[in-house]
């Protein structure tokens, strides 16, 4: 499952912290600043791929639906 | 005094007449100032008051069913506008206005109602820091409840989307008038029902009447009870509705609302771009750390400083060598010179000296036992004299006893 965004910015935070406190080993630390850097990543992607959809809901018969909402400039 | 009886009225009949003519249209859809007094809010929910000036009083009744036209909580001596129709209540013959709306009459009377129903709310424990909700960090979704004209919906559609694009969910809303409250308190309710993160209700600046919904009670409960947490945004910065104080937070304005809803991106890229700066300057501090450490290790068992302290070695072997060499020396001088010295002292006492000054020794064969006296030998013994350069055998001939001293 895709990670969201907070919890992949979260996790960053812990393994920037974690490496700062040093005593890991070579392997650990490799290890943790490939995920690290891999979530770099894909926080800027998400950031940069982020749109804007709006739906409007609508109450009919009862019944729940949403479309499209276009916005106007 | 005869009294022609052209026709004669029971009570009933009597009072159906007058209500005939007081209904008749005259007295439908009218609006009455005046004061409220002597009201009743009855268990069936009726409300029964008197509506009063200096001059004169109107009974009046408002049902039940029009409780929903009802946009603040009428209060004793409260100045309002009445919209109702004249009616005749039978049983006790008394005329009487059936109310259908009630309006405060003034913005003074509005803001009565206003500080009635806050305070009413506040001593119930609607507006208390620790019933309000948290305002998710990053919200995946967000409701948006506004008006579908007017700049609100723009206004916050532009911001969200300029600081942190996100999924929209807006419903339209009545945010103004008779029909507003029910349809606040609607869209909360149906947003409820949906996957959103967080609600912003919105309107745009106006007066205490344009804003009237938002401190009705039933939009203040709806906030209250909402599962979802609320962002409320109505009218100006200055404006306060009680909306606003119920909400889980206040935004002065529509677009603060959506800042207040979501982050922003570039800060968020700094911030992450910040953590990457970190991530790297760190693991480079870490490589170089274990290069020096390997670099140090790697010079202890370089060849050239391997041959270097292996040579000191050696040189230091050569070295105990040449100390131990000499003292093995001198340990065999001393030895010497005590072996001389023990050698002079046994020439001293050596027979070799006497033997050559022309003494001898005589021993008895064959055990070679020393001979001192005439008595140590017989007759035909064999006996070998030691001189001074080889021995001579002989035998014993004869032997003779004196006395040389």
């Amino acid at each position: 499952m895709e990670m969201s965004f907070e919890d992949a910015i979260a996790e960053l935070e812990s393994i920037v912290d974690k490496l700062e406190k040093g005593q890991l080993s070579l392997d650990e630390s490799l290890a943790l600043f490939e995920k690290g850097i891999k979530l770099v990543r894909e926080c800027n992607d998400k950031l940069k791929n982020a749109r804007q959809k709006v739906e409007k809901l609508i109450e009919e018969n009862d019944e729940l639906r949403t479309e499209p909402f276009e916005v106007e400039e | 005094m005869v009294f022609e009886e052209k026709g004669i009225y029971t009570v009933g009949e009597f009072t159906l007449a007058v209500k005939s003519i007081l209904t008749s249209g005259q007295f439908n859809d009218v609006w009455i100032r005046g004061e409220i007094s002597n009201l009743t809010n009855h268990n069936s929910g009726h409300r029964y008051f008197t509506l009063k000036d200096k001059n004169s009083s109107l009974q009046c009744v408002m049902f039940k069913w029009y409780n929903r036209n009802l946009r603040f909580e009428p209060e004793h001596g409260m100045k309002v506008l009445v919209l109702g129709d004249l009616d005749v209540y039978e049983l006790k013959g008394v005329y009487q206005l059936k109310v259908r709306a009630i309006r405060p009459d003034g913005i003074g009377e509005l803001y009565k109602a206003y500080e009635l129903l806050k305070n009413k709310l506040a001593l119930e424990g609607l507006f208390s820091p620790e019933r309000k909700k948290p305002i998710p960090k990053f919200p995946k979704k967000i409701g948006v409840a506004t008006s579908e004209t007017g700049a609100v919906l723009h206004d916050i559609l532009t911001v969200i989307n300029r600081r942190y694009p996100v999924n929209l969910l807006f419903i339209p809303t009545i945010v103004q008038g008779e029909y507003a409250a029910p349809s606040i308190v609607r869209s909360i309710e149906l947003l409820n029902n949906t996957d959103i993160d967080v609600i912003i209700l919105g309107r745009g600046g106006g007066s205490i009447e344009d804003l009237w919904a938002f401190n009705e009670e039933v939009v203040a409960r709806a906030i209250f009870n909402s599962r979802i947490p609320i962002i409320s945004a109505v009218g100006h910065e200055t404006d306060y509705t009680i909306a606003d104080f119920v909400a889980d937070v206040r935004a002065p304005t529509p677009s603060a609302a959506a800042e207040i809803a979501v982050p922003d991106r570039q800060e968020l890229a700094n911030h992450i771009s910040r953590l990457g700066d970190r991530l790297i300057e760190n693991q480079r501090r870490s490589i170089s750390d274990r290069i020096s450490r390997l670099t140090d290790l790697k010079a202890n068992v370089e060849p050239r400083l391997l041959l270097e302290r292996v040579a000191d070695y050696m040189q230091f072997i050569d070295e105990l060598t040449q100390r131990q060499s000499l003292n093995i020396r001198r340990l065999l001088e001393v030895k010497t010179s005590l072996l001389n010295a023990h050698g002079g002292k046994l020439d001293a006492v050596s027979p070799l000296g006497t033997l050559l000054r022309g003494y001898s020794i005589t021993v008895k064969m064959p055990y070679k036992t020393l001979v001192r006296s005439v008595a140590d030998v017989e007759k035909k013994d064999e006996l070998s004299i030691i001189v001074n350069d080889g021995r001579i055998k002989c035998g014993v001939n004869d032997k003779e006893e004196c006395k040389w001293k």
